[in-house]
């Protein structure tokens, strides 16, 4: 195949002064080419993203005195968030030994929220990807569609509709009164970490369900029926076949979810209550409220750091067990 | 719509009840912003137009509407247009580095964005003292929009006939021209997409919104600041109704641009299942 650069007529006839020939160089040197084109964007990425990241990094090092940061380098923060102490506290029964335990404690407390959402999303998800890849034949991509335009939609509004279904006077409440099933509203839907569960699982529910219907439309339909013709059940068709081919997309659609969740702030906000506080509330308040704002970008460089960790522990461990699938 | 046995099969059940779960909640915004009541709450009562006409005699909605528009027009355009310079230069250039490089343009869709929102502060108020405005809200805007528009673009630049493109320069033209006469015009669709997605997002943005506003509220932030009041709360619901309305209509608009001229591919048969 020749690329569009070698058909292209060349300039480059030597000898030419200095300035053409660089000019020509550029015209001819492919990566110089799709850099300069590519510069704009990679420089609006730095500094949007890399410089702000890097500045965070920074002032998680300084110290907040009063108004006015202190810009002497120092590991306080870091201190404040995993400093041992001789008091353990608990949380679900396991103790930790942390001086002021909140941070860390809120953190894993939104991994497990966010793990548990990601969890009833794919599991919600993948049914309905199944669904659409094997089952639907015609009109896929109303189907589609239809899936996707919830996501379209107000992401506030969507987890303020939660808040009205389970609210004290709210949806599910009113509509069991009225039934007469119960005579007062329940007062624990509403503002506890599985409400926050419910809520992030709706809300997620579509980015999940593209990357896995992706991956099983792909999976080669001559496969499937080998199996069936070498006398494969459904079922071991479906988990020896089927569930392994689709794996890179569930994982992709995992990660799609379980990564944004973990620093949600609107879903604790409006549905979370106390009990339902999650890192990026802890985040803003110490920014906002607390005026700590080297503190707060310690935390969210942890929480970065701790997310980054499990993603990569997770691939790795998808890759390892890949690996060894293939040699047995 | 299914197959002709579909109504044996046990999948049509689930689909129908994950479609429940998904619509349900979303479609009570619009079945209360008709209820003769403060209250969200059955049994409804009479039917009322009442908070449609709340809601669009609300300056500060007006206003914070306005201030969404000029947020998402603009932060749309831009993002789209560092878009197709991205995409062009991935899908049509040997890139040394090109994985790293794509993988730097798609990070803000991994990375939580009060984590970019408390960063872009920090960074604006700490190092370049500015104070946070609509133009800040763009900037956020534009971050999280141009993995969006990356990925959009290089997927229409893929899906067409690249040999059009070496054929106008083996007929004479510059790169120049090229693009305007002959990616330019094939890229329209994806473009078009692109601007929806966009401004789309831009619109729904909250938390980097949250972070980098000033004293001008964009329509998310008008709506979290509602809803702490009871009292506004049905006319936050006749708002919501109309996003929902236009947001369906915006989808399905794009969904149509994004397809046309696009070539078919043969999906594969669904025979295998059965």
């Amino acid at each position: 195949m020749v690329s569009a650069s070698e058909t292209l007529p060349s300039h480059a006839m030597p000898p030419l002064p200095a300035g053409q020939r660089l000019r020509a160089w550029l015209y001819r040197n492919e990566a110089v080419r799709g850099y300069l084109l590519l510069s704009p964007t990679l420089l609006v990425m730095v500094g949007l993203m890399v410089l702000p990241l890097l500045g965070m990094l920074a002032m998680s090092f300084f110290t907040q005195k009063y108004v006015t940061i202190d810009y002497s380098f120092t590991l306080d923060n870091y201190w404040t968030i995993f400093e041992p102490s001789s008091t353990p506290a608990y949380f679900l029964g396991i103790p930790f030994y942390l001086h002021k335990p909140i941070y860390l404690l809120l953190l894993f407390k939104s991994i497990l929220i966010s793990l548990a959402s990601t969890a009833a999303v794919v599991l919600l998800a993948y049914p309905m990807a199944y669904f659409l890849a094997f089952r639907v034949t015609k009109h896929k991509m109303a189907w589609l569609i239809l899936i996707t335009v919830p996501f379209w939609t107000s992401y506030l509004l969507r987890v303020f509709a939660w808040k009205i279904i389970l609210g004290y006077n709210g949806v599910i409440n009113s509509g069991l009164v009225s039934l007469g099933i119960i005579d007062k509203p329940l007062e624990f839907l509403l503002y506890n970490p599985f409400a926050v569960i419910i809520t992030l699982a709706h809300a997620w529910a579509a980015v999940a369900i593209l990357p896995i219907y992706v991956s099983l439309e792909k999976i080669d339909r001559s496969l499937l029926e080998a199996a069936t013709d070498l006398g494969d059940s459904r079922l071991e068709r479906f988990l020896r076949i089927t569930l392994p081919l689709s794996l890179p997309g569930t994982i992709a659609a995992s990660l799609l979810v379980f990564i944004p969740t973990v620093g949600d702030y609107i879903t604790p906000t409006l549905v979370g209550g106390t009990s339902g506080i999650m890192i990026g509330n802890v985040v803003q308040s110490l920014f906002s409220k607390g005026n700590n704002a080297p503190l707060a970008a310690a935390v969210s460089v942890v929480s970065m750091m701790t997310i980054t960790i499990m993603v990569c522990i997770f691939l790795w461990s998808v890759g390892r067990s890949r690996m060894t699938r293939r040699e047995i | 719509m299914m197959k002709r046995n579909a109504h044996t099969d046990p999948m049509i059940g689930y689909a129908i009840f994950y479609l429940v779960f998904l619509y349900g909640p979303v479609l009570l915004l619009p079945l209360f912003s008709f209820n003769d009541s403060i209250f969200v709450a059955f049994p409804l009562k009479g039917f009322t137009f009442q908070w449609y006409v709340a809601m669009a005699t609300n300056d500060a909605l007006i206003q914070a509407l306005t201030n969404s528009l000029k947020v998402g027009i603009s932060a749309s355009v831009i993002s789209t247009i560092l878009g197709i310079l991205a995409a062009k230069a991935m899908t049509r250039y040997r890139l040394p580095g090109r994985g790293p490089v794509s993988g730097l343009i798609l990070l803000p869709l991994v990375i939580p964005s009060i984590i970019l929102g408390i960063a872009l502060l920090v960074l604006a108020l700490n190092v370049f003292k500015i104070e946070p405005s609509l133009y800040t809200i763009v900037a956020g805007h534009v971050l999280i929009c141009v993995p969006f528009a990356m990925l959009v673009m290089m997927s229409r630049l893929e899906g067409f006939d690249r040999n059009l493109e070496e054929a106008s320069a083996d007929l004479g033209e510059n790169g120049w021209q090229t693009f305007w006469r002959v990616t330019f015009p094939l890229a329209m669709p994806g473009i078009v997409a692109s601007l929806l997605l966009c401004f789309t997002t831009s619109f729904d943005e909250f938390l980097l919104a949250f972070f980098l506003a000033g004293n001008e509220a964009t329509l998310p932030l008008f709506i979290f600041s509602q809803l702490r009041l009871p009292n506004q709360l049905p006319s936050v619901l006749a708002l919501g109704s109309c996003i929902l309305g236009v947001s369906f209509l915006v989808v399905f608009l794009s969904e149509r641009t994004r397809r046309v001229g696009l070539q078919r591919k043969p999906t594969a048969t669904a025979e295998a299942a059965s």
